[in-house]
């Protein structure tokens, strides 16, 4: 949209950072029951942040239409977050409190987040438990019945809430739950099985979405008042990632092309300990919870001739390479610290396993000081997944890991209230970029995606519609007319028949790698211009060469992937725009040149603390906006967790 | 290794469909089975052939997505797993593995190996949640949850509402997974002032959408991917029973539809 200019104005309420929420809260207009019932609020996806939004939406009054590509709102990506949700609610009375949440967090994003959002969510985090709980989340229980918490990576308390493995899951059916109820209730219209593939503006407001639907293939538009995407990360843009083979960057890169900014698309998380790779035909990477670590300890011989299984070498051969690095956090260091050291032991050659590709995650300490009873009891879920994955029993010999993509810390951009650079158009969940700054801690994502979902977005948007002016628009308005087109045309020439044959996902792999070699765990300014150079090429050949049988108007799995790699192709480019401009090592964005001499990434805040929102321009390259980061309440220090 | 798979083809819901049988070579025993699959679609595309549908999602066994009857059996030959998480090491080298959709009234195909599972959500929203809204909830540690019973809970809650219990009925009965989400909320305090209402919502929703009936032959649990222990259908069979008697008494008094725990 030429017309469109980006203005970063992030919307943070003046005052003390203890305040700011509160006053946002009480300066916001509000939307009266009887003309909430004439508002329609379009949401789509169904995972954590998305649920919890269109329930809480719909209890509020709102009519809700919701969307999801799965056969049931049930399935969203959020279900396989295994480990647990922070909260700060210093049950443990182990010196928690919001503060130190906020100020871990912060730390943990390498200081490159929004000291008002960060403050906002661990001041939130306590009443997501107490709401979760009330839905009938069976978290852990101590035998008193209180719950009970385990520590995760970058903290030094204890504020994680679980449920066995399964956390993401239990917490995902509460939000499904709720939402049921207001289907139910007649309050959210839900439409699984249903894709968004564009976004519709009107007079520089968000009003709608085109949806296909993907079991006849039909298109449509749906208008609104507004439009909320709880759409989820991108890290299939690496091919293998720890995400589902559905998640994917659709939705947020084609509002990004309608101009909704798109911030920090380089901070991408690769999770230290998944299992490591086999072979070509690997379709994904299985994480290994990061609560692991707790109580497993990472080594690798000291000897990298040191060819003898594992029980075999002695303590004083093994390098138990995290606590000699990082004393004071040992195995607990955060995400990013973690997989670089990782990377570092197997690009040395020190790595364990075929290719040399992992180092071991080791339980033999715990199970003799505690009992096997007690691991099983902590991780036997995990044990069974790996032992049916790999063939080997972790309670005899250590597990292998290796890092994995997991989660994207870019999104699009949104200001304090959520909303991105398109007015009506509100970012949630994993989807926007908002609180976890250049590196996210373990279990913080779910308690992101709740806490925009249940208590955020219901009040930030009631604002914006009670101070809007919407015309009603019909839903063959000439912006839905051209958002439908564009659709169909895309499609169109996905299924046009081609010379040479080749599947998208063969095109996927080859994407797939390029951003792991040149935008992945390190990068440098060569790597990403040779990354630059070759994805244009790449995507040449994929709209040349791509084969995707029968046609759009079916059922059509093939053209639906097709079609979020064709996406893919375009935005890593995005991707490697923002890591070859951000000349500075921080949190997971990890630039060879700006390093110590102990191999430690160099921050430079003099020049790049700032979020970095791009707005696309059709064929150009991307343009960069900066937002200054103003940090009044933590000094931003070297992120030591030595 | 090599397989012969007799996969079930069936291009809509009120199409014939029938078996087709594919050869299948170079698998590693470290292939998942849908890796297979994902190998001889690839095969297909190139050639000019329609892959054959399946669902999948998260592939490591927690999103419900997938859904394939194996040999006879949903999500094959291993106990406590889904179909992702079934490794090719697990089959003889040079079997035929023949490959079916779930099949049951209430689950249509859509095409090929994919059905609509939407009945499950519909159980769901006639009852399957408790109603608190957003806000105003007390601090979580005021409950007292004994660990045994959080855990009890836990073991119900973990259905992944994959739908292999019905599949495997020969009444196609979904009490399974019923009696896993009526179990889970009835055995928490905060499930139980509506435990009665819930219970008659989410049974009559059950009988509405065309499942069978339980015959206690067991095969549910012996192919649930969660190992849901069919202790629950007693469960829900005593709630069942105890809302059934409440109910009656209720209706004498007042004409509310909200039965309230007695």
């Amino acid at each position: 949209m030429g017309s469109h200019v980006i203005t970063l104005d992030p919307q943070v309420p003046p005052g003390p950072l203890e305040m700011k929420w509160d006053r946002r809260r009480f300066s916001g207009h509000l939307v009266s029951p009887a003309n909430k019932r004439r508002i329609k609020i379009i949401v789509v996806g169904t995972g954590l942040a998305g649920a919890s939004a269109a329930s809480t939406l719909g209890q509020l009054g709102y009519q809700v239409e919701c969307f999801c590509f799965h056969d049931s709102p049930r399935r969203a990506h959020s279900i396989a977050a295994q480990g647990g949700i922070n909260a700060a609610k210093n049950y443990q009375d182990d010196g928690d409190s919001v503060a130190r949440l906020f100020y871990d967090t912060i730390k943990g994003g390498d200081f490159r987040s929004r000291e008002a959002n960060v403050y906002r969510l661990a001041q939130i985090s306590t009443q997501i438990i107490d709401q979760c709980v009330a839905l009938g989340v069976p978290f852990a229980r101590e035998y008193g019945g209180q719950l009970a918490n385990r520590s995760f990576g970058g903290v030094q308390v204890s504020r994680t809430f679980y449920c066995r493995g399964q956390t993401g899951q239990q917490l995902l059916l509460g939000a499904y739950s709720a939402l049921c109820w207001q289907i139910e209730r007649g309050q959210v219209t839900m439409r699984p099985r249903t894709e968004m593939l564009d976004v519709i503006v009107v007079d520089g407001h968000a009003r709608g979405i085109v949806v296909r639907d993907l079991v006849t293939g039909r298109l449509s538009a749906h208008t609104a008042h507004a439009v909320v995407l709880a759409t989820g990360g991108y890290s299939n843009v690496y091919y293998l990632s720890t995400n589902a083979s559905g998640c994917n960057v659709t939705a947020t890169y084609r509002a990004w092309k309608q101009g909704a900014a798109f911030a920090n698309p380089s901070f991408t998380q690769i999770h230290p300990t998944a299992i490591p790779p086999v072979g070509v035909h690997q379709a994904k990477l299985t994480l290994m919870s990061e609560s692991l670590r707790n109580d497993g300890r990472l080594w690798v011989p000291v000897s990298p001739s040191d060819r003898r299984p594992p029980n075999e070498i002695p303590p004083s051969e093994r390098d138990y390479f995290l606590e000699r690095r990082y004393p004071r956090f040992g195995n607990l260091v955060p995400r990013d610290v973690a997989s670089r050291a990782v990377k570092a032991i197997c690009d040395e050659g020190r790595g364990v396993g075929p290719g040399g590709q992992g180092v071991y995650l080791d339980f033999s300490d715990v199970i003799r000081q505690q009992g096997i009873d007690v691991v099983r009891e902590r991780y036997g879920n995990l044990f069974e997944m790996y032992e049916r994955i790999t063939g080997e029993n972790a309670y005899e010999v250590p597990m292998r890991i290796y890092p994995a993509p997991h989660y994207t810390m870019g999104g699009l951009w949104v200001d304090y209230n959520l909303m991105s650079t398109i007015p009506g158009l509100f970012v949630i969940g994993e989807a926007n970029f908002a609180d976890h700054g250049a590196n996210r801690l373990g279990a913080s994502s779910l308690m992101q995606g709740l806490a925009d979902g249940y208590f955020i977005l219901p009040y930030t948007i009631g604002h914006y519609l009670a101070t809007v002016h919407s015309p009603p628009i019909p839903e063959d308005h000439r912006a839905s007319r051209a958002a439908l087109e564009r659709v169909e045309v895309r499609l169109k020439k996905l299924v046009q028949a081609k010379g040479r044959q080749r599947t998208a996902a063969s095109f996927h792999r080859a994407l797939g790698k390029i951003l792991w070699d040149y935008c992945g765990m390190s990068r440098c300014a060569a790597g990403l211009r040779r990354a630059l150079e070759a994805i244009p090429s790449l995507r040449e050949e994929f709209w040349r060469d791509v084969v995707v049988p029968g046609s759009g108007e079916a059922f059509n799995q093939e053209l639906e992937y097709a079609g979020r790699v064709a996406d893919f192709l375009e935005f890593a480019e995005l991707m490697c725009h923002d890591a070859l401009h951000r000349e500075e090592s921080c949190g997971a964005h990890f630039r060879e040149e700006y390093q110590t001499e102990e191999g430690e990434p160099r921050r430079d805040d003099e020049q790049f603390a700032y979020v970095a929102a791009w707005e696309y321009r059709e064929g150009e390259t991307p343009v960069l906006h900066k937002e200054p980061l103003n940090f009044e309440f933590v000094q931003p220090t070297a992120r030591s967790y030595q | 290794m090599k397989f012969t798979l007799r996969i079930w083809r069936q291009r809509g819901p009120n199409e014939r469909g029938g078996f087709v049988t594919y050869p299948v070579d170079d698998v590693s025993s470290d292939m998942s089975f849908l890796e297979m699959l994902d190998a001889l679609n690839q095969r297909l595309i190139v050639a000019g052939e329609d892959p054959v549908a399946f669902e999948h999602d998260c592939r490591e066994g927690i999103c419900g997505s997938c859904s394939l009857v194996i040999d006879g059996v949903p999500h094959g030959p291993d106990r406590g797993v889904t179909t992702c998480q079934l490794y090719m090491r697990r089959f003889v080298d040079g079997a035929t593995i023949t490959i079916e959709p779930w099949r049951a009234k209430a689950f249509p195909i859509i095409k090929d190996l994919v059905v609509d599972r939407r009945a499950l959500d519909r159980i769901m929203q006639a009852g399957g949640y408790i109603s608190v809204n957003t806000g105003g909830a007390v601090d979580a540690n005021t409950l007292l949850i004994g660990k045994e019973e959080a855990e009890t809970a836990m073991d119900a809650a973990s259905c992944i509402g994959c739908g292999a219990c019905v599949a495997a009925c020969k009444n196609a009965s979904a009490m399974l997974f019923v009696a896993a989400k009526v179990s889970h909320l009835a055995l928490l305090p905060q499930g139980k002032p509506e435990r009665t209402r819930r219970v008659m919502a989410m049974v009559r929703a059950m009988e509405r959408e065309g499942f069978g009936s339980c015959g206690n032959q067991y095969e549910c649990e012996a192919v649930c991917p969660k190992q849901i222990s069919v202790r629950f259908i007693a469960l829900l069979n005593r709630e069942y029973l105890r809302a059934s008697l409440t109910e009656t008494r209720l209706s004498t008094r007042s004409d509310s539809s909200h039965g309230e725990s007695y």
